[in-house]
C-alpha cells in the first residue's frame, strides 16, 4: 500500500513567507517542536524567585495602617509545596523566610522558624494523608495560614506591642479566600516554568 | 490524586542521604530561626543593618509605587465625587463661611500671641522641616506597623525624629540608612505618644492597636470626660514631638480612656515631612533609646 504523503509534511496553515523556502520552513517548524527541553535554570529558579518577589509586597503601592494584606509569600510557598512536592527542598523555608523577614517587619527569625516548620508539617501531612484533593488542600492551607498568622503575631508581640489575636481575623479571612487564586497563579507560573525553550544537544 | 511518592527513592544510598540531609537542614533552619528571634527580642535593633541594606536596595520600587498609589486613589476619588455632589457642594459652602469667620478670629489671636510672646521674650522655635519625602513601603501583613521613607542620613534624617503629614502625625524614625529610614508608625503597639485634648488640654497617651486605631489612656484617673469626636494633639512632653500636631479623633469610649482613629492615614498621603526632634535629650548618645521604652 502506497503511503500518501502530503507535500509539506506538517499540514495546517503555514505563513506564506516561510513557504518561499519550504525546506527551511519545515526545518524550523520541526525544530521548534521537538528536541526542546525546559531550561533547567528557569525551571529551578521560578519557584524561588516567585516567593522572593512576593516577599516584597510591603513595597506595593498600598500603605496599610492595619495588617490586612494576606501573607502572599508564605501562601505562594505553600502553593508550590502542594502543587509540586519536592520541587522546593524541605529546607527552603529558612532562606526564603530570612529574605521575608528583612521586609515584613516581623522580628528577624520569625519567618525562618515558621516557614521551616510549615515545610516540615507539610511533609508529615504528606505521609499521613494518602490522598490529595482540592478541598483537603484548601483546608490544610487554611490551618497552616491560621497557625502562621497567630504565631507570627505572638512573636511580634514578644518584641513589643500587644496586638489581640482577633485583629488578625480580617487578614485570615482574606487569605482563606485568596488561597485558590494564588494556587491558580502559581500553577500558571508552573506552566511558564516548563516551557521548552532550550535546545537539547547531545 | 495520590501524592507523589518521592520520599522512598529505592535503594540509592545517595538519594536516601540527600533526603536525610534535607531534613537535617530544615530542622537546623528552624532552630536558627529560634535563636535569631531570641536575639531580636533581647535587642530590637539587632539586624538593623540587614534591614537597612534591604530597604535601600528596594527603595526605588517603592517610590514608583507611591506615584501609582496616589494616582489610582485620586482616580477612584474622582469617580466617587460625582455622587451626591450637590449635597457636598452645599456643605462645603457652609464650611467655607464658618472657616472664613474662624480665620479672622485666628488671625487676631495669632497677632495677640505674637505680641504676648515678644513681651515674654519667648523665642519661637518653629524650625524648617528636615526633609520632605515619600512613604515607600509599609509592613502590610505583619502586626508590627513599620514604614520606610525615602530619606535617610544623607538628607539629615536621624533616629527619633517625628514624621508627619499635613494632616497629622505618622510616627517617628526608628532606624536610619543612607537614603532610607524606617519609621515606627503611631499605630504600632510599641509606639506610645503623649497627647492632650486639643480643646482643653486633658492629658493622655496613646498606644497603637495595630489595626489602624489607637487606644487612648487618660493620665488622670476618674470620671471619663471624653466624648466621641474629641481631637487629640501631641502635648510635647517627652521631647520628641512638637506640641500641637493633630493625632487622633475619639471613636468610642472605654472605662479609662477611648479608642481613637488616626487623623493622618498614611495611605492617603503622598508626601511626609520629617521634623526635628522637639527638644534634644541632654545626652542621647549615652542612652541610645531602645525602641521600646523611649517613646513617651
Amino acid at each position: 500500500m502506497a503511503i500518501v504523503r502530503k507535500p509539506r509534511g506538517l499540514g495546517g496553515r503555514q505563513p506564506l513567507v516561510k513557504l518561499r523556502n519550504p525546506r527551511k520552513a519545515l526545518d524550523e517548524r520541526l525544530r521548534s517542536r521537538i528536541n526542546r527541553a525546559p531550561s533547567p535554570l528557569i525551571s529551578r529558579a521560578i519557584p524561588w524567585l516567585s516567593v522572593l518577589f512576593l516577599s516584597l509586597t510591603p513595597f506595593a503601592p498600598i500603605i496599610a495602617s492595619a495588617p490586612v494584606m494576606p501573607p502572599f509569600a508564605f501562601m505562594a510557598l505553600l502553593a508550590w509545596r502542594m502543587l509540586r512536592p519536592g520541587m522546593l527542598p524541605v529546607w527552603a523555608g529558612a532562606p526564603l523566610g530570612a529574605f521575608d523577614d528583612l521586609y515584613s517587619g516581623q522580628p528577624f527569625g520569625s519567618a525562618i522558624l515558621l516557614w521551616s516548620a510549615a515545610m516540615l508539617v507539610m511533609d508529615i501531612v504528606d505521609v499521613r494523608l494518602r490522598w490529595r484533593g482540592f478541598l483537603q488542600d484548601w483546608a490544610l492551607a487554611a490551618a497552616l495560614i491560621a497557625g502562621y498568622l497567630a504565631l507570627a503575631a505572638i512573636l511580634a508581640n514578644l518584641t513589643g506591642g500587644a496586638t489581640p489575636l482577633r485583629a488578625l481575623l480580617p487578614q485570615f479571612a482574606l487569605s482563606l479566600v485568596l488561597h485558590p487564586l494564588i494556587t491558580r497563579a502559581i500553577a500558571g507560573l508552573d506552566r511558564l516554568r516548563l516551557i521548552p525553550v532550550s535546545r537539547v544537544t547531545r | 490524586m495520590p501524592p507523589p511518592n518521592d520520599r522512598r527513592p529505592g535503594f540509592s544510598r545517595k538519594a536516601q542521604l540527600g533526603i536525610f540531609t534535607g531534613y537535617v537542614a530544615a530542622i537546623l533552619g528552624a532552630l536558627a530561626g529560634v535563636v535569631l528571634i531570641v536575639l531580636a527580642i533581647l535587642d530590637n535593633g539587632s539586624f538593623a543593618f540587614l534591614r537597612r541594606g534591604a530597604a535601600e536596595a528596594m527603595a526605588p520600587v517603592g517610590a514608583a509605587g507611591t506615584v501609582a498609589r496616589t494616582g489610582s486613589r485620586s482616580f477612584f476619588q474622582r469617580i466617587g465625587d460625582y455622587f451626591d455632589a450637590a449635597d457636598k457642594n452645599a456643605a462645603l459652602r457652609r464650611e467655607v463661611q464658618i472657616a472664613r469667620v474662624q480665620q479672622i478670629r485666628m488671625r487676631a489671636l495669632a497677632a495677640e500671641n505674637r505680641r504676648l510672646k515678644t513681651l515674654l521674650g519667648v523665642v519661637d522655635r518653629a524650625s524648617p522641616p528636615v526633609a520632605t519625602t515619600r512613604l515607600v513601603a509599609s509592613t502590610s501583613a505583619s502586626t508590627r506597623r513599620f514604614a520606610v521613607i525615602g530619606a535617610g542620613a544623607n538628607q539629615g534624617v536621624a533616629v527619633r525624629m517625628p514624621v508627619r503629614t499635613a494632616l497629622g502625625l505618622v510616627g517617628r524614625v526608628l532606624e536610619v540608612g543612607p537614603n532610607t529610614a524606617r519609621v515606627l508608625l503611631v499605630t504600632d503597639g510599641e509606639n506610645v505618644v503623649p497627647l492632650r485634648r486639643a480643646r482643653d488640654g486633658i492629658a493622655a497617651f496613646s498606644e497603637g492597636l495595630a489595626d489602624g486605631r489607637l487606644r487612648l489612656r487618660l493620665i488622670d484617673v476618674g470620671v471619663n470626660p471624653l466624648k466621641r469626636g474629641d481631637v487629640f494633639v501631641t502635648s510635647g512632653s517627652g521631647g520628641i514631638y512638637q506640641p500641637g500636631i493633630p493625632v487622633a479623633q475619639v471613636e468610642s469610649l472605654t472605662p479609662d480612656g477611648a479608642i481613637a482613629r488616626i487623623l493622618s492615614d498614611p495611605a492617603a498621603s503622598e508626601f511626609v515631612i520629617v521634623d526635628r526632634v522637639f527638644q534634644e535629650l541632654p545626652d542621647p548618645a549615652a542612652t541610645p533609646a531602645p525602641a521600646g521604652s523611649a517613646a513617651p
